[in-house]
């Protein structure tokens, strides 16, 4: 039986169960109405619950266990002399058993062997489904039965349902966290392997990138140096010319639309503005290097500098417009949540507008505008395509804005790009990368949060 | 108003002449030909049901309603014969000589000292940090909060208790040295002892100032003020001494008021 059809069948019995809790919480309801603890409502939930619930888990748990149980029965149904081969060989045979059974081409014409194996491992796939049903069905019916003997007029079914559903939220929050911490070990699990090969110190402090190794021993310009500093400096770079720009752009159009715009010009500046989130990066990039990056290279020779065609500048800036939206919607619904009290406070003092925003607004706006600033900084360190576009891939170490520059994110791309073996110390570089990325971002949030807090225990 | 001069005190004593205010919110009429004069050193109060236009009123003298889209004020406000309400006064500069206290405590995201120096710091009322102290330390002095807070001058204004921070708040008020204090139910979100503290406050400032005060409690109009006006409906019914206000009102509206009929 497939699993979906169980699944159905299983709640069309949770709605039987919903509907037989009512009934008979009713039944006890019409007898003495008054006495009833929890609403009918909550004893057919219980029901319900109680048949989901025990047969889910015990289908998860079957799921789980029948593939390694069913492996090892048909390994040790096996000839002994296949059995000695080594893991690698016998997970090959494994699959070419799976293959038979289950009709698709195996590697290579089945022995007699293989072909009673993949006949048992048929059989016993449907004894595996069928002893599913039969327990997940019957666990459901038996709770059904259990459950529905303790409703009575004083059962707390609402309690117990409630419970039932704040640890359900419970697993859903739990659910992100623990994805969180299994990202974070498979980064530190990759990179451990990096630094296995190349010392932590050469990575974090060497001066040269050039991730190329050789494959063969007389290859030329392989040296595989993998000092981190330049993409980071370029990372950095490359930011900060983004957040000039972003910062006083997006934090001066906050102030005009929260404080001097009319609510009907506000209405129109802010989804015009917001649109600039929604282009996608990849024709900011395009935007970038095609219009930009020429423009300042022009720019540069009339004023007699060297502006290179693919400059740290050109993405700088066009990341910096990009992420103005960032800055200015969140920085105006900040300034708007500013209490009208407070500025009427000031004005009634004798303040002008300029002095009431700079003094009033702003410091009491600032721990969402300093939110609003981070959450721009992180998405420009995160920011890949345009970089990729506009402001190249070599890996110079330079504060020099008009020369190309790489970064982080795009490194890490390049790295993995393309047909790549997945243990050479390339490759693995991108692990480190992405793990000191991960290090610097998650620095910076628990920074501003900190400076958050300083200034709410000030400003509140 | 056509019978608005007996609502009026001699001219010499009066510190603030109203004289035909009408105040429109787009279409809609908020007062009508309002005729009122406040008392110099006296403490006037506005009572009236809500919605009567006693707050309108009041932030027309500092034209606060300049704030508010669609409001439009017509009529001679004159603080201390300097009119008000003409288009070339700059209301940065009234505002200093006519101050404002509000309903709901809104001390600034400031330290306590910050809250207080704030408004002579803008308009460059002082020259020297010293003189800064000093008037920071007046102003709190003046608003019978110094002693409660000499020792944290530099912790958030917002950390007070309510009725604290509506005594910073009138410290705020004074230290900008004004004419004239508005004070739009002052007492409003403060429990009856931050409530009586304000009231000795006010009995207390005005000594030095005039000082208008919207209120809904008809006993707090009663013990603080000296003058009285009634409001209804956007009209300005009755004014005079507040005993007589309470005791002997002329008017059968004013009577219906204060004795509990409506409002």
């Amino acid at each position: 039986m497939q699993i979906w059809a169980l699944i159905l069948i299983l709640i069309c019995l949770a709605a039987y169960g919903h509907v037989i809790g009512r009934r008979r919480a009713i039944s006890f309801a019409a007898a003495k109405p008054a006495l009833l603890h929890s609403l009918p409502f909550y004893h057919g939930a219980y029901l319900a619950l109680w048949v989901v619930i025990p047969s889910l888990l015990a289908i998860a748990l079957w799921l789980v266990a029948q593939g390694p149980i069913i492996e090892s029965l048909i390994i040790s149904g096996l000839n002994t002399d296949t059995q000695a081969l080594s893991a690698d060989r016998l997970s090959l045979v494994l699959n070419d058993i799976v293959n038979v059974a289950s009709g698709d081409i195996p590697s290579r014409e089945p022995t007699p062997e293989i072909a009673a194996a993949a006949q048992k491992f048929s059989e016993l796939k449907k004894l595996s489904n069928l002893g599913m049903v039969v327990i997940s069905l019957g666990l459901g019916i038996a709770c059904l039965w259990w459950a529905k003997g303790k409703i009575s007029a004083e059962f707390r079914a609402r309690n117990q349902v409630e419970r039932i559903f704040t640890i359900i939220m419970i697993l859903a929050s739990t659910i992100a966290i623990l994805t969180t911490i299994g990202i974070v070990l498979s980064l530190l699990f990759e990179a451990w392997r990096f630094f296995l090969r190349i010392p932590l110190d050469d990575f974090l402090f060497g001066l040269q990138w050039s991730p190329q190794t050789a494959i063969r021993a007389d290859q030329v310009g392989a040296s595989g140096s993998f000092g981190a500093i330049p993409i980071f400096a370029g990372t950095l770079l490359i930011t900060v010319i983004a957040m000039c720009v972003a910062v006083p752009l997006g934090l001066m159009s906050a102030i005009y639309m929260s404080e001097y715009a009319s609510n009907r010009l506000r209405g129109v500046i802010k989804p015009l503005l917001e649109i600039l989130a929604g282009v996608p990066t990849v024709v900011y990039g395009f935007f970038a290097a095609l219009t930009v990056a020429p423009f300042f290279r022009g720019m540069g020779e009339t004023v007699g500098l060297d502006v290179s065609s693919e400059s740290a500048l050109a993405a700088g800036v066009v990341m910096g417009i990009m992420i103005i939206p960032f800055v200015s919607s969140l920085s105006d619904d900040v300034m708007n949540a500013v209490p009208q009290t407070l500025r009427d406070g000031s004005f009634a003092l004798g303040a002008t507008k300029s002095e009431t925003i700079r003094q009033v607004v702003l410091p009491a706006a600032l721990p969402g505008v300093v939110g609003a600033v981070l959450l721009a900084v992180s998405r420009a360190i995160g920011e890949t395509m345009i970089v990729v576009m506009a402001a190249g891939l070599a890996a110079n170490l330079t504060a020099n804005p008009f020369e190309a520059v790489t970064t982080v994110t795009v490194q890490i791309v390049t790295l993995l790009v393309g047909d790549q073996e997945f243990d050479s110390s390339k490759t693995l570089a991108a692990f480190a990368l992405g793990l000191v990325l991960f290090f610097i971002t998650l620095s910076l949030n628990v920074f501003a949060l900190r400076i958050v807090r300083k200034y709410r225990e000030k400003y509140d | 108003m056509a019978d608005g001069e007996r609502f009026n005190m001699e001219a010499a004593e009066a510190k603030v002449l109203v004289r035909d205010v009408n105040v429109f919110y787009g279409e809609k009429q908020a007062l009508f030909d309002i005729d009122l004069d406040i008392g110099r050193n006296q403490v006037t109060s506005l009572i009236g049901p809500s919605g009567c236009g006693k707050s309108t009123f009041l932030r027309c003298m500092n034209r606060m309603n300049d704030v508010i889209d669609g409001c439009r004020v017509e009529g001679s406000i004159k603080v201390d014969g300097d009119e008000v309400l003409d288009a070339g006064i700059d209301p940065v500069q009234l505002r200093r000589r006519v101050g404002m206290v509000f309903q709901k405590p809104n001390p600034f995201p400031k330290s306590i000292y910050d809250n207080v120096a704030y408004g002579p710091r803008i308009h460059g009322l002082v020259s020297s940090q010293d003189d800064l102290d000093e008037l920071v330390q007046t102003s709190l002095e003046r608003a019978a909060l110094w002693e409660e807070v000499k020792d944290r001058l530099h912790q958030p204004g917002t950390g007070l208790s309510g009725g604290q921070q509506q005594r910073l708040c009138i410290a705020r008020a004074v230290a900008v040295r004004p004419d004239v204090i508005l004070m739009d139910e002052p007492c409003s979100a403060l429990d009856p002892i931050a409530t009586a503290r304000v009231e000795e406050l006010i009995e207390e400032l005005k000594k030095a100032y005039s000082i208008v005060i919207v209120t809904h409690s008809m006993q707090q109009a009663a013990r603080v003020s000296q003058r009285t006006a009634f409001f209804h409906l956007g009209v300005l019914v009755e004014v005079g001494v507040t005993e007589q206000i309470f005791t002997a009102p002329r008017d059968e509206r004013t009577q219906g008021y204060i004795t509990g009929r409506f409002g």
